[in-house]
């Protein structure tokens, strides 16, 4: 066991960083659910929302790329 | 930079992990050397060639046979063409088929390097945010000159959302703002972030095959995550080159 308290800290908010990762998999499932909810109702119109299902992921797993980013950022650049 | 070393120290003595998992994404010079000017050739410069390349292979030779009865290569790039376009089509309308070219370009680019990125001991330009913002802020400029010399100062409707309350609209304005200059960031670092995620996922696995008693399991898992790999490297093109028009339409239509 050696380091110093910055390094500590580095790594907890490095793990810290890494549940943002897990929130973004709760949004993601929640769009990507949701979507196979509506087109098992009505699936002559889930075809024309494909498009609209990629893009709501995209938005909820930039965010979780994002904290990711920072827990990289942490580990590797500060 | 000081933390890499350690980790490296530490995988070397625990015997868990010899490379480290980002090393990866290291721009090295192709020629030999140590510095990297601007005009170096890197690593970085080949493998962005080589999708121009590819991408000019598959789209000039596959179809300059023009068969009626298309090839395998020509039926790749028709379908690529038609996947594009009918995108373009749908998203931001009739007027928006006139940016074809543009979005195409952006899509045929990042599939191409996302894919030959997926080769073994490959390198992967699109994990470099240098890489991605380029093609982010270029979107984003283009988007918003377009915007301007569309419709003059009406593209500032895009942040008076003029079917909310009155009382409402200039906080919402704020938010609109900012969220419209996050769009850059959040565009390139998604594509970034999903495709350096992955890869270093793969690594790490990759390295967990050393330890005997799970290599097994990490073999076979690598086999797995390389095959969502597949599947991410397409849909983050997808989603690149979809927000590309859903940007383009707003600039084109700002009306809320």
């Amino acid at each position: 066991m050696e380091g110093d308290i910055a390094q500590l800290g580095q790594f907890i908010g490095a793990g810290l960083a890494a549940i943002g990762s897990g929130a973004a998999a709760i949004g993601v499932g929640h769009v990507a659910g949701n979507f196979l909810a509506g087109a098992l109702r009505n699936p002559s119109a889930a075809a024309s929302q494909t498009a609209t299902l990629f893009i709501g992921i995209a938005f909820a797993e930039a965010l979780g790329i994002f904290s990711f980013l920072v827990a990289l950022l942490l580990m590797f650049a500060v | 930079m000081a933390s890499e070393a350690t980790g490296a120290e530490q995988g070397a003595e625990g015997g868990s992990l010899v490379f480290h998992p980002m090393d990866q994404f290291i721009v090295k010079p192709l020629f030999g050397g140590d510095t990297v000017a601007w005009y170096t050739p890197t690593n970085v410069t080949l493998w962005m060639a080589l999708a121009v390349v590819a991408v000019i292979a598959l789209l000039v030779l596959g179809t300059s046979k023009r068969g009626i009865v298309p090839s395998r290569s020509q039926s790749v790039a028709e379908l690529a063409y038609g996947f594009v376009y009918k995108m373009v089509e749908d998203v931001t309308g009739k007027d928006g088929i006139k940016y074809f070219p543009y979005i195409m370009t952006l899509f045929m680019f990042i599939v191409c390097s996302n894919f030959l990125g997926l080769i073994p001991a490959s390198f992967t330009t699109t994990s470099h945010i240098a890489v991605t913002s380029i093609m982010g802020f270029g979107v984003f400029f283009a988007v918003t000159i377009l915007g301007f010399v569309k419709n003059g100062s009406a593209f500032l409707g895009l942040f008076w959302v003029s079917s909310a309350p009155l009382a409402l609209r200039p906080i919402l304005a704020i938010i609109e703002l900012i969220s419209y200059f996050v769009r850059p960031v959040s565009h390139s670092i998604r594509l970034a972030g999903n495709m350096m995620a992955g890869h270093a996922v793969l690594k790490v696995f990759a390295g967990f095959a050393q330890v005997t008693a799970i290599a097994p399991i990490a073999i076979l898992s690598v086999t797995a995550i390389y095959g969502l790999e597949l599947l991410v490297a397409f849909i983050q093109a997808y989603v690149f080159t979809i927000l590309t028009c859903v940007y383009l339409k707003d600039a084109l239509h700002p009306s809320h």
